[in-house]
C-alpha cells in the first residue's frame, strides 16, 4: 500500500479517461491508495500537504453537485490549489471551443484538469491536445470512472472482496456512464455483472462488454449480491423510450416487497440524484440494505487517490 | 496542325473497349486519335514505361462547397485536388449555400469550373427546392443548364411521395436521381454506427436499418416509376443485398461505395477523433466484407469519394459536435489500389468503377479512350509505395481519415483535353 505523499511507483498513467483501459492491477492500486487516504477525512484537521503547489482545475461544463464538491474537497485535502468553473460562467458560453478554453487554463499553469462534459470523448479530446493530466468526471454516456471506482471501493469495503460477487445494475443502461464504468471495473476484478432494464434502454451489443441482460426484476433480484440502481432521466419518457413514469415505477422500481426475495446482505447502491418513488422507494433508499451515503463518503477518498496518482505519474 | 502527343510503352486499360494491352496512345487536338502498336510521329512523347494508361478517372460524388462554404473548399481548390488525385472529371453535389436548385446556380458552377480550368465539372442539381424535401426543383431548366443528375445529397428525401415525383419527373429528362438513403427518424441523434462500439463509447448510434429501410423504399419507388436510381455511398451488408435483389428484379438501380467504407470500420471511432465521423458512418468488418463482395460481383458499380471538406477548426471539437464528412479526392485511388487490387478487383475491374461505370450512371460520354473521345487520360504508377500526407494535399481541407497511411500506387499524370493538368514531382 502506498504511503501518504510517496509517489506510487507502479502508476504510470497521466490521465484517467475511463476504466476500460485499466488493468486489474491498476484498479487495485487506485482502491488501495484510496484506502490509505480514507483516514485523512476522519481527522480533525482534514488536510495533508501531498499536492502542495499543484493546481487542479475543475471544468464542469455539464452541471453537477456531488461530483464537483467531492473533487473540490479531495483536491483541498491534498493541499492542491483549485479553480472551478461551469459553462454559464465561462467563455465556453461565448462560443470558445473546449480545446481553446482548456489551453488557456493550461497556459496559467495547471497540473490536472477534471472535466465533466455532456459529449462522450470530450476528455480524450483534451488529453490529445494538452500537456497536463486529464481526469474524466463523466463524459456523456461514456464513462464516469471515479464513480465506478467509488462503487467498487464501497463493495470491497462492505463485502471484503469483489471477485465472485454478482453485481446487478438496474435501469437506464443505454445512457448511463456509471453503468459502463461499473461494468468494466467490476468484470476486471472478477465480479459477474448482470443488468436489468426496459429493452429500449439496454443498448445494442452490451453482452459483448461481458454482462448478462435481464428484463424481469423478480428474476434479476435474487441473483444479486449488490444492486446499483440508476437514476431514470424523466426526459427519456418524453422521447418515447418507455410509456410512462407510472409503468416504469411498477415494472422496474425497486421496493421492499421485491427485496424479500433478495439474498441476505444485499447492498443497495445509487449514484444519485435519486428519484424517490420511481426507480427506488424511500423505504429502500433509507433501509438497511442501502449504502448510498457510504458511496458519497468513499468518493472523496477515491478522488484523492486519483488526483494523487495522476500527479505522481508525471514525475 | 493540332498538337499531337504520344503516350508510349504503357499498359493501356480501357474497360469500355475491353482493352488491357501494351499499346501506344496518340492524342491529337484534344481528342484521342488512335491506340496503336505502331509508333506514330508526335510533337510530344510521354514515356509511360511501367505505368498504366487509363481513361481520365471520374469521381461522381464530390462536395466542392462553393458557393457558401469557401473556407472548406472552392471550385478551384477542389479542381486542383481532383486532378492531383487522377480525376479528370467530377460531379459536384448541390448542398451548397444556397443550394444548386436553379439555372443560375448551375451556370455559376460551370463558370467557376471554366475559370479554374483544371478538371471537367458536372453539376448535380437538387431534387427539391432548397433541398428541403417539400417541392420539386426546376429539374427541366437545371438539366438544360448542365446538371447531369439530381440529388438532395447530405439529406435524404424523407417523404416517399416527393421521392416518387422526383423520380418520375427526372426520368422525363433522362436524368438519374442519386439518393442518400437514410431514414432520419431511425438515425435520430446518431453520430456513428450503432453496435457494440457505440455502446462502449456511449455515442448515439445510427443503425444499419436506417440505410436499409431507405434503400428498400427507394428501390420499390424506382420500380414503380421506371426511373433510374443511384444509391450513394452504400455502407451496410443489408444495403448491398437489397441492391443485388433490386437489380435482379429489374429495377434501374446502380450503386456506389466509398474507399473509407471499404477500408475502415467503426473501431476507428475509439479515438473519438472526428476525422472518422461521416454519414453514413463507418460500419463493421462484416459490412466491409459485404461491400467488397458487392464490388466483386458487380452489385456495386462505382467507387466514389464523397469528398466532403470541412475546415480544421470544425473537426477540432467534441466528436458529437463535429460535422459529418471526410475528404477523399487525393486518397481514393491509392487507397483503392492498396485495398482492392488482386484481393477484390483486377486492374480493368478497378478502372471500370472509376471510368465507364460512373459515366454510364451520369449518362456522359466519358471514361473511354475510344478514338474521337476527349483526350482525358490518367497515368498511374501502380507500384509506387508512399505515405499519404494531408499537408501535401491540394484540397483546402485536411479531414482525411487516411492521413499517414502507407499506400501503393498513385496517379502520376492527369491529362484533360490533351493538356497535362497535374504531374507528380
Amino acid at each position: 500500500m502506498a504511503q501518504l505523499g510517496e509517489p506510487a511507483l507502479e502508476w504510470t498513467r497521466k490521465h484517467l479517461l475511463g476504466l476500460e483501459d485499466l488493468s486489474a492491477e491498476e484498479l487495485d492500486i487506485i482502491l488501495d491508495t484510496a484506502e490509505s487516504f480514507r483516514e485523512v477525512s476522519t481527522r480533525k484537521r482534514k488536510k495533508v500537504p501531498t499536492l502542495t503547489g499543484k493546481v487542479v482545475v475543475l471544468m464542469f461544463v455539464e452541471p453537477s453537485t456531488r461530483t464537483v464538491t467531492s473533487f473540490s474537497l479531495a483536491a483541498g485535502r491534498l493541499s492542491a490549489d483549485t479553480v472551478s468553473f461551469s459553462k454559464g460562467g465561462s467563455s465556453i458560453s461565448k462560443g470558445e471551443t473546449l480545446v481553446d478554453t482548456a489551453r488557456n487554463i493550461q497556459a496559467m499553469g495547471c497540473d490536472v484538469i477534471v472535466l465533466r462534459h455532456s459529449a462522450p470523448g470530450a476528455p480524450h479530446l483534451l488529453a490529445r491536445n494538452l500537456e497536463c493530466s486529464v481526469v474524466n468526471a463523466g463524459d456523456g454516456a461514456h464513462e464516469h470512472p471515479t464513480q465506478g471506482l467509488l462503487d467498487m471501493f464501497t463493495i470491497r469495503e462492505r463485502k471484503g472482496h469483489i471477485e465472485g460477487l454478482t453485481v446487478g445494475i438496474c435501469g437506464d443502461i443505454k445512457y448511463s456512464r456509471v453503468a459502463r464504468s461499473n461494468i468494466w471495473g467490476l468484470t476486471k476484478l472478477g465480479a459477474r455483472v448482470v443488468v436489468c432494464g426496459p429493452a429500449t434502454l439496454i443498448p445494442d451489443g452490451i453482452e459483448e462488454m461481458g454482462v448478462e441482460v435481464f428484463h424481469d426484476l423478480d428474476e434479476f433480484i435474487p441473483q444479486c449480491d449488490v444492486i446499483n440502481i440508476l437514476r431514470i432521466q424523466l426526459e427519456r419518457q418524453k422521447s418515447g423510450l418507455f410509456p410512462s413514469i407510472r409503468e416504469y415505477a411498477r415494472v422496474f422500481g425497486i421496493n421492499s416487497e421485491r427485496l424479500e426475495r433478495a439474498k441476505d446482505g444485499l447492498l443497495i447502491m445509487h449514484p444519485g440524484p435519486m428519484n424517490r418513488g420511481i426507480e427506488i422507494t424511500p423505504a429502500v433508499a433509507d433501509g438497511p440494505h442501502s449504502v448510498v451515503l457510504d458511496q458519497v463518503t468513499n468518493g472523496l477518498a477515491v478522488r484523492m487517490a486519483v488526483l494523487y496518482l495522476v500527479c505522481g505519474a508525471k514525475g | 496542325m493540332a498538337k499531337t502527343t504520344l503516350i508510349e510503352n504503357g499498359r493501356v486499360i480501357c474497360p469500355g473497349q475491353g482493352i488491357d494491352k501494351r499499346l501506344n496512345l496518340l492524342l491529337a487536338g484534344g481528342t484521342v486519335a488512335e491506340l496503336t502498336e505502331g509508333r506514330p510521329e508526335a510533337d510530344e512523347t510521354i514515356d509511360a514505361t511501367g505505368l498504366i494508361v487509363a481513361p481520365g478517372l471520374i469521381d461522381m460524388h464530390v462536395h466542392l462547397r462553393e458557393p457558401g462554404m469557401e473556407g472548406a473548399e472552392t471550385i478551384a481548390t477542389g479542381s486542383a485536388a481532383a486532378v492531383a488525385g487522377g480525376f479528370t472529371t467530377i460531379a459536384c453535389m448541390p448542398n451548397t449555400e444556397p443550394a444548386v436548385d436553379n439555372e443560375a446556380g448551375t451556370e455559376f458552377i460551370l463558370l467557376q469550373a471554366e475559370r479554374a480550368a483544371l478538371a471537367r465539372i458536372y453539376p448535380v442539381g437538387a431534387v427539391t427546392k432548397g433541398r428541403l424535401g417539400r417541392e420539386l426543383a426546376e429539374i427541366g431548366q437545371v438539366s438544360r443548364a448542365g446538371a447531369v443528375a439530381f440529388s438532395d445529397d447530405g439529406s435524404p428525401i424523407h417523404n416517399a411521395e416527393i421521392m416518387r415525383r422526383g423520380l418520375e419527373y427526372a426520368r422525363m429528362f433522362d436524368r438519374v436521381v442519386i439518393e442518400h438513403c437514410e431514414d432520419p427518424d431511425l438515425s435520430g441523434e446518431g453520430v456513428m454506427n450503432e453496435g457494440t462500439m457505440s455502446t462502449i463509447l456511449g455515442l448515439p448510434g445510427i443503425p444499419s436499418a436506417s440505410e436499409e429501410v431507405a434503400i428498400a423504399r427507394n428501390i420499390i419507388l424506382a420500380r414503380l416509376t421506371g426511373a433510374r436510381l443511384h444509391v450513394a455511398h452504400v455502407s451496410t451488408a443489408g444495403g448491398v443485398e437489397l441492391i443485388r435483389r433490386g437489380k435482379a428484379a429489374g429495377a434501374h438501380v446502380t450503386a456506389e461505395v466509398t474507399p473509407h467504407h471499404l477500408a475502415l470500420t467503426d473501431e476507428c471511432v475509439r479515438t473519438y477523433d472526428p476525422v472518422f465521423k461521416m454519414n453514413p458512418p463507418l460500419r463493421t468488418a462484416d459490412d466491409v466484407a459485404a461491400l467488397r463482395d458487392g464490388l466483386r460481383d458487380g452489385t456495386i458499380d462505382v467507387i466514389a469519394s464523397d469528398h466532403a471538406p470541412h475546415p480544421p477548426e470544425s473537426k477540432q471539437v467534441e466528436f458529437s459536435q463535429a460535422p459529418f464528412g471526410v475528404i477523399g479526392l487525393e486518397s481514393l485511388l491509392p487507397v483503392a489500389i492498396t485495398e482492392l487490387i488482386d484481393e477484390v478487383l483486377d486492374w480493368p475491374g478497378l478502372i471500370a468503377t472509376l471510368t465507364v461505370a460512373p459515366a454510364a450512371v451520369l449518362g456522359i460520354d466519358r471514361g473511354t479512350l475510344r478514338p474521337g473521345a476527349d483526350a482525358d487520360v490518367t497515368l498511374i504508377r501502380p507500384d509506387q509505395r508512399w505515405t499519404l500526407d494531408v499537408e501535401r494535399f491540394r484540397s483546402r481541407s485536411r479531414n482525411c481519415p487516411f492521413h499517414g497511411r502507407e499506400v501503393t500506387g498513385r496517379a502520376v499524370r492527369t491529362i484533360v483535353g490533351g493538356n497535362t493538368r497535374f504531374r507528380a514531382d
